[in-house]
Formats: C-alpha cells, sequence, structure tokens
C-alpha cells in the first residue's frame, strides 16, 4: 500500500477504522478534536456510528455499553478529559472488555495547557480509577508507530478483554508524517459470544457485564484472576526500542516525542566522540523493566528525559533498583526539552562520572 | 370458583396482599413462621375468593399463584 | 381451573434482596411481564445503575448491564447505537436518575435514542441509608435532612416527568404509581407502551413510577402505600406528559 500523508489525530481515526472499529463515543476537547471530527465524517461511510456525547463521563460510558456488546468501539480525550473518564474506564476494566481509549496528552493540572505535555504517565500506567487494575498502554514515537500501535491495540484488546490506552502528546496528535496501513500480528482472538451482551434469544442464560462482587472472597478472587492476566500481559506485550545502546556511558529514559529529541542528542554528542544510548519505552505499561535490568557494564548513569516533572523516571528507577545512579531532566506545561538541554544536562553528568 | 396460592417461604411478610384483597380474606399465619422468620400471607377462607388476582398483583416478591 | 396469574418468565427464580413492602419488587414483575408479552425477553438488553436496583441483573431475566452511579443512560447509548434492533431499557432510582444522573437522562432524551427508562422515585436514596434526594418531599424526613427538608436550605422537589417532558426527542412520559391494584394496572399499561414507543422507534421513552421505601420512610409496608398516596401523588401528579403524538 502507498504511503499518505496524514496529520496525526486523522490518522488515528484511519488506523481505528482498518482495525474493523465501527463506534467512537468522544467529546471535543483540545488538541484531539481532529479525530472525532474525522470519525463523525468517516465512521457512517463504514457502517459504523459516531455520538457527540453529553460529557467525557457519558462518551466512556457508552464505550462500556457498546464494548459490553462485543462490538470494537473507541474513545479519545485529553488530560482532563481522561481524568474525567477514569471512573468508566475502571468498571470496563472490571468487567474486563475490550475497548480503546486515545489519550493526546496536554499540560496540567487542572486544566492546565493545550500544549504538548507527558503528565499522564501516572494516569495512564497507575489505574487512574479506583482499584487494582491495569491498562495496556501504548506510546508511539511517530505516526507510522502510532497507526501500527492503534491498530494492533484492537487486536490486544479483544485478546486479553482489556481496554488498551494508546498514548500521544499533542505534538504527534498535530503532527503530519508519512503512513502506510499495514496488518497487524494475527493473534488468535477468542470469541466473544460467551459473554457479548446480545440478547438471549431464547436459548441461552443472560449474560451479565458487571463489577460488582460484593462477596469479599468472591471479589478477591475476581482481583486473583486479573492479576494473573496483568502477569500474562507483563511477559508477554512489554516492548522498547533499544538505540546506540554499544558502548554507551549514559542511558536515556524516553518515550513518545521526547525520545525523538534524545535521540538527536545522542546523534550529536556521537559527532563528539560521546556515546549515549536511549531505551525507549514502547509499551508504558507494561514497563520493559528487562531492558533496563540487561544495560551494557559500560553504563554508568541513567537519565530519564520527560515533558513532565518526573514521572515515569519512578518506573525506570524500580527497574534498576539502585544498579546506577538516575537523574531526571523534564520541561512541562508545554515546554519541550531542547536536544541542547539534554546534551548539557548529560555534560554534567558525564563530568560528576568522570 | 378460585383458588390462590401462597409459596409461604419466600413470603416477606409485607402484608400489601391484604390490602389489595376486595373479599378481605387474607391474613398473617401468626400461627408459624416461614424460613426467612415472617408469618407468611395466607387465605383461611378460600372458597370466599373470587380470582382477581389483586393480591399476586400488589405482591413484590411473586409469592402467589392465582387459578379461576 | 386455570391459572389467571403466576410468576413471568421474565425474571429468574432469584429470590430479590428488597426490603419486605419495598415496591420495586412489583415494579421488576411489571416490566418483565411487558417484556414477555411484547415477545421480546430474547431481544432484550437491561441497564441497572448503582442504587438499590444495582442487583437487578440477578433478577431480570435477559441480557444486563450493571453501570456506574447515574450513567445508565449513557451506557444504554452505546448498547443501543452498537444493536440497533434490541430492546435496551434503564432501570434507574431517583437519586440515581434525578440527582448525580441528570446530564445523562437529559441528553439521552435530547437525542431522542430509541431506548425506555424506568424510573422508581421514592423520594429518598435507599440503598446508602435513606439520605435526603432531589425528590425527597418538603418536610420529609431523611438522614442528611433530619428535620425535614427545607425549601430554603435544599429547593423544591424536582419534577422528573415535567421537565423531561419538555425536551423533543422524549417520545413517551408518563408518571404512574403502584400503590394500589388499579394504579398497578395502569402502571403496566404505561410501560408497554413505553416499550412499544421504543419498538416503534419514536424516540426515547420513559415511565417515572412512584414507589415506597418502608424501610427508610420509617412506615410500617402498609401504611407506606398510604403515605405515597397521601403525600407524593399530590406533588408528582400521575399521568401523561408527552406521546409519540405530540413529540
Amino acid at each position: 500500500m502507498a504511503k499518505v500523508l496524514m496529520k496525526g489525530n486523522e490518522a488515528i481515526g484511519a488506523a481505528a477504522i482498518q482495525a474493523g472499529c465501527k463506534y467512537f463515543f468522544g467529546y471535543p476537547i483540545t488538541p484531539q478534536n481532529e479525530l472525532p471530527e474525522y470519525m463523525s465524517k468517516e465512521l457512517p461511510k463504514n457502517d459504523g456510528v459516531f455520538v457527540q456525547a453529553e460529557s467525557e463521563v457519558a462518551a466512556i460510558n457508552m464505550v462500556y455499553g457498546a464494548a459490553g456488546c462485543g462490538v470494537r468501539v473507541m474513545t479519545s480525550s485529553s488530560s482532563p478529559g481522561i481524568a474525567l473518564k477514569q471512573e468508566g474506564i475502571t468498571y470496563i476494566a472490571g468487567a474486563e472488555l475490550p475497548c480503546v481509549i486515545v489519550n493526546i496528552v496536554r499540560g496540567g493540572p487542572g486544566l492546565g495547557g493545550i500544549q504538548p505535555a507527558q503528565s499522564d504517565y501516572f494516569q495512564s500506567t497507575r489505574g487512574g480509577g479506583n482499584g487494582d487494575y491495569k491498562l495496556l498502554v501504548l506510546a508511539p514515537a511517530n505516526l507510522q508507530e502510532m497507526v501500527d500501535m492503534v491498530q494492533e491495540a484492537f487486536d490486544m484488546a479483544d485478546y486479553y478483554r482489556n481496554p488498551v490506552m494508546v498514548v500521544g502528546d499533542g505534538m504527534i496528535g498535530q503532527m503530519m508524517e508519512p503512513i502506510e496501513f499495514r496488518t497487524p500480528v494475527k493473534r488468535e482472538l477468542p470469541s466473544k459470544e460467551g459473554w457479548a451482551t446480545t440478547g438471549t434469544k431464547g436459548n441461552r442464560k443472560p449474560h451479565i457485564i458487571n463489577s460488582l462482587f460484593l462477596d469479599p472472597q468472591g471479589l478477591e478472587d475476581h482481583n486473583i484472576r486479573l492479576q494473573k492476566k496483568y502477569k500474562t500481559m507483563k511477559e508477554n506485550e512489554a516492548r522498547y526500542e533499544a538505540y546506540n545502546m554499544e558502548n554507551a556511558e549514559i542511558v536515556l529514559a524516553a518515550y513518545g516525542t521526547t525520545s525523538r529529541i534524545c535521540k538527536n542528542a545522542i546523534d550529536k554528542l556521537k559527532e563528539e566522540g560521546i556515546n549515549i544510548g536511549l531505551i525507549r519505552p514502547q509499551t508504558l505499561w507494561p514497563f520493559p523493566e528487562k531492558a533496563f535490568q540487561e544495560i551494557p557494564e559500560t553504563v554508568k548513569a541513567a537519565l530519564t528525559v520527560e515533558m513532565s516533572e518526573g514521572q515515569m523516571i519512578d518506573d525506570v528507577r524500580l527497574a534498576l533498583n539502585g544498579k546506577i545512579p538516575t537523574e531526571f531532566y523534564g520541561r512541562s506545561g508545554g515546554m519541550i526539552p531542547t536536544p541542547d538541554a539534554i546534551i548539557d544536562k548529560i555534560k554534567e553528568m558525564l563530568g560528576g562520572l568522570k | 370458583m378460585a383458588k390462590v396460592t401462597f409459596k409461604e417461604d419466600i413470603c416477606k411478610g409485607c402484608q400489601l396482599c391484604t390490602t389489595a384483597c376486595p373479599k378481605n380474606i387474607i391474613v398473617m399465619a401468626t400461627d408459624r413462621i416461614n424460613v426467612k422468620g415472617y408469618h407468611p400471607a395466607t387465605v383461611l377462607e378460600m372458597e370466599k375468593c373470587i380470582g382477581c388476582a389483586n393480591c399476586a398483583l400488589i405482591c413484590p416478591d411473586c409469592v402467589i399463584t392465582v387459578e379461576r | 381451573m386455570a391459572i389467571v396469574f403466576e410468576k413471568t418468565k421474565g425474571l429468574t427464580d432469584k429470590e430479590t434482596h428488597y426490603c419486605p413492602g419495598c415496591t420495586h419488587g412489583i415494579i421488576h414483575r411489571l416490566v418483565a411481564e411487558v417484556l414477555e408479552e411484547l415477545d421480546v425477553l430474547g431481544n432484550a438488553i437491561g441497564v441497572a445503575p448503582v442504587g438499590c436496583s444495582v442487583l437487578a441483573y440477578d433478577y431480570f431475566n435477559v441480557d444486563m448491564h450493571e453501570a456506574s452511579h447515574g450513567r445508565a443512560p449513557a451506557v444504554a447509548t452505546g448498547i443501543k447505537r452498537a444493536m440497533p434492533n434490541n430492546v435496551v431499557f434503564t432501570y434507574q432510582g431517583d437519586g440515581d436518575l434525578a440527582s448525580i444522573g441528570t446530564a445523562e437522562i437529559v441528553h439521552v432524551a435530547h437525542r431522542g435514542e430509541k431506548i425506555t427508562t424506568i424510573f422508581v422515585n421514592n423520594a429518598i436514596y435507599g440503598m446508602t441509608g435513606g439520605q435526603m434526594a432531589p425528590t425527597t418531599l418538603i418536610g420529609q424526613k431523611a438522614t442528611t435532612c433530619q428535620d425535614g427538608r427545607s425549601k430554603a436550605h435544599s429547593g423544591m422537589p424536582l419534577r422528573v416527568s415535567e421537565m423531561l417532558a419538555t425536551i423533543d426527542g422524549a417520545a413517551f412520559v408518563e408518571r404512574v404509581s403502584v400503590h394500589n391494584p388499579v394504579e398497578i394496572r395502569k402502571a403496566k399499561k404505561a410501560i408497554k407502551k413505553a416499550f412499544e414507543c421504543q419498538i416503534k422507534g419514536e424516540g426515547f421513552s420513559i415511565v417515572e413510577v412512584l414507589s415506597t421505601c418502608p424501610t427508610n420512610w420509617g412506615i410500617a409496608p402498609t401504611e407506606s402505600l398510604k403515605w405515597l398516596e397521601a403525600n407524593m401523588i399530590p406533588y408528582y401528579p400521575l399521568g401523561n406528559f408527552r406521546t409519540p403524538e405530540e413529540a
């Protein structure tokens, strides 16, 4: 298939439709509006339905309803909107329903701003809503990866009966890049017939979509079962890209847009004869711990770079478990780290190391 | 000729049926308690029953079957 | 002799958790009977949110979703849009629908979603222990207005049916009661009309059912029926507020 030039937010919509997404429930919020707009125009042409809900809270509950019927369904929002959706997301996770949620992250806290940020790392990977649950969280760094991940996200959601969140930032949502639509790696997807609410047709017991377990033992058993599922996800789905790790003195940890800036910094330093590596988590949950546990002996320190005041650094530290010193550089509020600023920080660290 | 049958063990003793009976023949069986611990509703003079099903209609717990 | 009244197939064999004399049981049965009579049990999907009826999924013999507090109309929207040929209903209490779920109920009507809502109004929060609801009457005591609701502090009780009847997409709006057999028969007729309205694709339909809460009202079940008639009906008049012809 030929490459097409698309804007990030629209490319997400196109990828979702390619993946068989028929239903989209959303609510306007900057900087992700092109996505629902695209879906409102394109879904009806593809036997699908777009509904603009009265709120993010309603939108995610519409997703819960549709997902319970076994259809491929999606919603998108940006940080404060995702915060509103957390109630529905924990219900969806608790009831084990598949769906895809896109978060085009903007700066916070509160209303924050509308510029790109990565300050929803905690909101995405720590549950966000109540209870012990996990989302699969995918973090693309370019539009090709974004459309690949969005398509695969639907398969992953069906495979695990779990919500999948795709985390981009305003930069990825707004930029244009050439992309091609490829078919994701085939997974054996389980049938939804055993649980989807489609009407009993009078020939089976009612199906119930539910996250309520009043019996404490029943709820604990449910949790143990969920944790088993999360363990399988952890074993199978953690992904990362390793960049320039050979003989690296320092390893950077960055995802999404920030990882691209880090690569610029690494390439520049390489010209100066300084070897810096990068571990770029492609999945924020499960976090690619192994990548950090297997860093080469040459690496003397780690630097986490984020468009936040430091969130992913917690996972980097947990993964490194004190093995090497771990520092942080970040900008927030919509400010973007520059390659030069990252280089300065690296040089400062190298000075300390020597 | 009509008959009402009570599934006594699921009766919660709320007495709503007693308010609905036009013949006032439903009483609470004070001589016994059911598995839930309530005096269940019952009819002593079944020959007076007209099978109107009002009692079944107002029963919140589907205790009553009516035949006519 | 022939059986003239027995339990509908629309309900499961599970005994309800409702308190003695709570009229939820009557309303459950009416909804289930209507679904059976319309021959849509195999095609129905129900949604019951948080509240006393949160366990309704154990009682209705149809596919069910449990929903978060107030959100049933949004969940039902998602279901109906995905499954337009199924009969979709929500079963909500007044704390749920008239308080935390006001946005969802207004907009399900606003969009004219082809679903049916059974709105059980007993003028109090039941499940959480008798707190004041938006529907609690002036002077009525509740655990969060222990001297009785006052207008100065909490405003006047919300009349949901009258409010929703002003919305164009609401095709059928009726308020009924279940405090005696005559009204119960009328309630069932209204519920049937509401589901028929959905099946015909005429728009959103809602039946508000005045209900009792003997436990939290602190009145015996039989006295609760009288209290409902004497106190609720004067403020919440029974009758139809909107038919598909007017919509």
